[in-house]
């Protein structure tokens, strides 16, 4: 019988939550890295008992953890019996180590970004925001980080080199969200290895059609109502993109607000507004059913107080591909709810029915294990929950 | 020996489990000599107490001994004597912040 599990990144720890697939009862390990906020989590499609995590602490920085069994047990890649090592003999600790390229022969120079205030700012890395492993390859696996750039892995996470061609799409241009400069969003295309989309708050959206050897600011039709100029070719806050695997050349993107839900038939290269009857453009994420391909979900707040409207908790669905929207209600709070819900804590499973789940600021993993019909609370008291993905397990 | 302190979300990390860390390390004693050695006996903790690329403390972190704050102090710097001999620790501390 298939099960699933679900990948929690807390500003506390991680935790690992199982069920089989009727998802009526659930297991809750954790907290994993108690005390450390983690952002993201994420198995590899090629290899599920393969799980890297970014663990990070504004006092202590970047660490990556690997788990080979399924979340039971962890490592930091390459510092125990592995590579690399230094003339010494001792391991090297490069798992941590994401530095800017800035090599005259793989690299590019480092230059400022745009800051909140107009001014240059320096380029510091921070954190490791979102971790994208290789749809073939358990050893590859991609990270999107702030201050923004893409970072790659082929040995596991063991050690990074940065895709710095990323960099070279304007990056002096690019500006910080509230959040910080963070890239966020990695898609893989699955017909064809050699493009890869990517998100920045607040630059935009980027693509590459020749496996990072150049990227593309990927924004038309897209809206700014908050800059003087609505349509700049950068400048965009994007929350979250989202594609479907059989249908790779649409994707779904929630953007902070410009109208919110925009829809690309061509991997990108223009958008339509698709909000329709939502209740607001605002929200962060944005996903899409495992089994039909135009059947998106997203989860407006209000813009003011990025919470549920008027305390009433609602993911809103389009089986339509946008425009055409539904609330769907049963089982969630619809009074005195609060709660925000983050760009990268929503995920859908792929059994038949499509559970969807997302967690919230508050705490609250939510589960639907009928492609939003219904809704029941997985678990209540989490810490503030960054992220949610989930592994769809054959046993 | 050299005397280290850390904090527990390090130890953790490191999977260290005595509070008190025991170095071997070649005088001069300096922080950066310290960390070296540190680093090198438990790499997971590359990039945690200094940046992983410039080796510059990282900006919550703190180095005190024999009550002094060394924070500031070049980490090339000969530490005082008791720290050298192994009398008194080196205290690694994450700065407060928060309230």
């Amino acid at each position: 019988m298939s099960s699933v599990r679900l990948l929690v990144g807390t500003k506390k720890g991680a935790f690992i939550l199982t069920s089989d697939g009727t998802r009526q009862k659930w297991r809750v390990d954790g907290p994993h890295f108690a005390g450390w906020e983690i952002y993201h989590l994420k198995g590899s499609p090629k290899d599920p008992n393969r799980i890297f995590c970014s663990q990070s602490s504004g006092w202590f920085g970047q660490v990556i953890q690997r788990s080979s069994d399924g979340g039971k047990t962890w490592e930091t890649p390459g510092t125990t019996g592995g590579l690399p090592k230094s003339p010494e003999g001792f391991p090297m600790g490069e798992s941590n180590k994401f530095v800017y390229d800035t090599s005259p022969t793989t690299g590019k120079p480092l230059t400022t970004h745009q800051w909140y205030d107009g001014t240059q700012h320096p380029w510091e890395f921070k954190r490791v925001w979102h971790l994208e492993p290789s749809l073939h390859d358990p050893d590859t696996v991609y990270a999107g980080v702030e201050d923004a750039a893409l970072f790659k892995s082929t040995n596991g996470g063991a050690t990074w080199s940065e895709v710095s061609a990323l960099r070279a799409a304007k990056g002096e241009k690019w500006s910080p969200g509230a959040g910080g400069l963070c890239l966020h969003t990695i898609l893989l295309d699955p017909k064809d290895p050699n493009r890869i989309t990517i998100a920045i708050s607040a630059a935009g959206a980027f693509r590459s059609d020749d496996g990072g050897k150049t990227f593309k600011p990927i924004n038309k039709g897209l809206r700014n109502d908050y800059l003087p100029d609505p349509r700049p070719e950068i400048g965009f806050c994007v929350h979250d993109i989202v594609l479907h695997p059989s249908k790779p050349a649409t994707l779904f993107m929630q953007l902070h607000q410009g109208g919110g839900a925009y829809r690309s038939d061509n991997h990108g290269d223009t958008w339509t507004e698709v909000k329709g009857n939502l209740p607001t453009d605002f929200g962060f994420p944005i996903d899409v059913h495992a089994h039909e391909p135009n059947t998106v979900f997203v989860a407006p707040l209000d813009p003011m107080l990025r919470t549920p409207i008027e305390g009433k908790l609602k993911i809103w669905r389009s089986k339509t591909g946008g425009n055409e929207w539904e609330p769907l209600t049963k089982g969630l709070p619809q009074e005195n709810c609060f709660v925000g819900i983050l760009r990268d804590a929503m995920a859908v499973d792929s059994l038949p029915d499509c559970g969807i789940y997302f967690g919230t600021t508050g705490g609250q993993v939510y589960c639907s294990p009928n492609g939003g019909d219904t809704w029941q609370c997985i678990v209540h008291d989490l810490p503030h929950v960054l992220s949610v993905e989930v592994q769809t397990l054959a046993s | 020996m050299i005397h280290v302190q850390l904090p527990i979300h390090l130890r953790v990390l490191a999977n260290i489990p005595s509070q008190k860390i025991e170095l071997p390390v070649d005088p001069p004693i300096t922080i950066n000599r310290i960390l070296d050695a540190l680093e090198s006996q438990y790499p997971t903790l590359k990039g945690t107490i200094r940046d992983h690329d410039t080796l510059k403390r990282r900006p919550m972190i703190r180095f005190y001994a024999c009550n002094e704050d060394l924070s500031h102090d070049s980490p090339d710097t000969p530490l005082p004597e008791k720290v050298a001999t192994g009398a008194e620790p080196l205290y690694v501390i994450g700065a407060i912040a928060g309230g």
